[in-house]
């Protein structure tokens, strides 16, 4: 047998030259959330100069109250496409799950507290419902959650009967969440506050839990994570029960917005929520974004809408913008994918 | 005669109408390093598998340190101390490398951050990373927050050898460490494995490069249409007779 007492270190990289470019990839592939803020800003500082409404309190306070819906939809999205998954079921949850809390509560008076709850036990069913058509037949999320969509949908229109439950008929607690918050004078809502807190909450268990790292890992490379010993049918199982919990407390924050609870509110918050989440810099293809990314690509398409707006900009306009801004955003991605060592 | 780390007696395995193993038996001994050669379709990989618990075996018993075991996941395998470098490699590529390093045994902070919040050691990870990088001469890698994606192959190559070394308290294997890399990589990683064996670890090296075999390995094991053919010194037997008796082109010298 050899004994290695010297062996010589494996070889030094050479130091590369690098363009601007290749450093301008390197640091949106390290800090995927640059590329998002700085659009953020940039539009803000365009807006209030096109505008002088933009930047009052009260034009913040609606940016902040349209965003909280489909931004709260976006952080359990987020965590779905971080596995590289997708969810086009969310909407249907919240709204299924925001007329089960009201609907029960109006009916039964049933007191807000346990009706609220009964809501986060759907949302979160609805979910688990998801995580075990992905993980136990293996479908597709895309075709798990375009099922469970249209099924979810079909539960709201047939418990609902079709009619929008009055918050007048609900217990306050459920409308908690679009009452106000006067911050310097901003009227800032609890739903969107709620935002914030489930942002920061959701940011920290991603960085600094496993399961936070295994979700990562198990969207990255599935195979692979198993191989690591990771059990990855668990980790996807319990990343769309998360998810759906997070919708209900979406549900939550719609009921809040509208003052009601509608079978027939956010119906496109699916595609909205993935809109976000894209243009956050998260990727489609898993193992990679940052929920806080999420958070600025709501703001920024809800900057985008209101700022366009009020500039006097058609409303197909808008769409317009908020479809080139998906296109630019997913290429950007597939350039910082390509990163070199 | 001293016991077997690692021994597989008449293991089976079929996909469908194909018989991946034929009764294949496997003995590792202690501070060796074990070369497994065969050609492809010879039961390799599926051997491999079965060793480090990503498949199970329909037929054969598995015995680590003389006792039985039975491994239904890639875990199992791993609470009983071998480690497996795979051909894909089974890292995150997104992950900085001491989170691949600790992927799926991830550390906790210490008291209640740990315990009720959940809090990864990540200091401690990183610190531990680095220390495990440098005890194998693995001086290219600078920082253990890098992503692994932006490693070159053999880097990676590095890191997932370091995370079986780190980890493995009693069996490393590695299939086919040397086949996605350049020539100067190559001699690296094998001085990886060279390095793993003189700290006392047995390794179980998949190859299909018979210079590498040779120059690193203490006996080959032969496989053939599903079984062990032979085990062989490599002292004493030439690589054209190695590649003749793996082919079925000339018998073994004595039955092994």
């Amino acid at each position: 047998m050899t004994t290695t007492a010297t062996r010589p270190p494996a070889p030094l990289p050479e130091q590369r030259d690098r363009s601007v470019l290749t450093r301008l990839q390197h640091l949106l592939h390290a800090q995927a959330t640059i590329g998002p803020a700085v659009v953020l800003l940039v539009a803000v500082i365009v807006f209030a100069l096109l505008s002088s409404r933009f930047l009052t309190p009260g034009n913040i306070s609606l940016i902040l109250q349209q965003v909280a819906v489909v931004g709260t939809l976006a952080v359990g999205q987020t965590i779905v496409i971080l596995t590289a998954g997708i969810d086009l079921s969310c909407g249907a949850i919240m709204v299924l799950t925001s007329i089960v809390m009201a609907k029960v509560a109006a009916e039964t008076g049933l007191p807000g507290l346990p009706a609220l709850l009964l809501g986060f036990l759907v949302g979160t069913l609805c979910g688990l419902l998801n995580g075990l058509l992905v993980t136990r037949l293996k479908l597709p999320p895309f075709i798990v959650t375009l099922g469970t969509l249209n099924v979810f949908f079909a539960l709201n229109l047939w418990y609902s009967g079709s009619a929008t439950i009055r918050g007048t008929d609900m217990p306050s607690l459920l409308l908690w969440t679009g009452q106000t918050l006067n911050i310097g004078g901003t009227r800032i809502t609890y739903g969107s506050i709620m935002l914030v807190v489930l942002v920061a909450l959701t940011a920290f268990v991603l960085k600094n839990t496993a399961w936070g790292r295994h979700v990562y890992a198990t969207g990255d490379d599935a195979e692979a994570s198993r191989l690591s010993g990771i059990r990855t049918a668990r980790v996807l199982l319990s990343v769309y029960a998360v998810a759906g919990l997070v919708y209900a407390l979406a549900a939550w924050t719609l009921i809040g917005r509208i003052a009601s609870a509608s079978p027939q509110a956010g119906q496109l918050d699916n595609l909205d929520s993935i809109t976000a989440v894209v243009i956050g810099g998260t990727s489609l293809f898993g193992g990679r974004g940052a929920i806080v990314g999420s958070l600025l690509g709501a703001l920024i398409v809800g900057v985008f809408r209101n700022g366009l707006a009020l500039a006097g900009v058609d409303v197909l306009w808008q769409t317009m913008a908020v479809g080139v801004l998906i296109i630019v955003a997913v290429s950007l991605d597939q350039w910082i994918r390509k990163v070199k060592p | 005669m001293t016991t077997p780390v690692l021994q597989a007696t008449g293991l089976v395995k079929r996909y469908g109408k194909v018989t991946a193993l034929a009764g294949a038996d496997l003995e590792l001994m202690p501070g060796e390093i074990l070369a497994v050669i065969g050609d492809n379709g010879a039961g390799k990989s599926s051997l491999i598998k079965a060793l480090s618990g990503a498949v199970v075996p329909d037929e054969g018993t598995i015995f680590v340190d003389g006792s039985e075991v039975s491994f239904s996941t890639p875990l199992d395998a791993r609470k009983a101390g071998i480690e497996t470098v795979h051909q894909s490699l089974a890292v995150s590529p997104s992950l900085d490398i001491a989170a691949n390093l600790f992927l799926g045994r991830e550390r906790r902070r210490p008291g209640v951050l740990g315990s009720v919040f959940r809090m990864l050691d990540r200091a401690g990870m990183r610190e531990e990373a680095r220390r495990q990088l440098d005890a194998l001469g693995i001086m290219t890698i600078q920082n253990p927050g890098q992503a692994v994606e932006t490693l070159s192959g053999g880097q990676r190559q590095a890191v997932a050898v370091a995370r079986a070394a780190a980890f493995g308290s009693r069996v490393v294997i590695m299939d086919e460490p040397t086949a996605a890399l350049g020539v100067r990589e190559s001699r690296a990683v094998l001085d990886l494995i060279l390095q793993v064996r003189d700290r006392g670890l047995p390794v179980i090296l998949i190859s299909h490069n018979m210079p590498h075999v040779f120059e690193v390995a203490d006996r080959i094991h032969i496989q053939r249409l599903g079984r062990r053919k032979a085990v062989v010194d490599p002292k004493s037997v030439t690589m054209s007779d190695a590649v003749a008796i793996m082919t079925g082109a000339m018998e073994p010298p004595e039955a092994a």
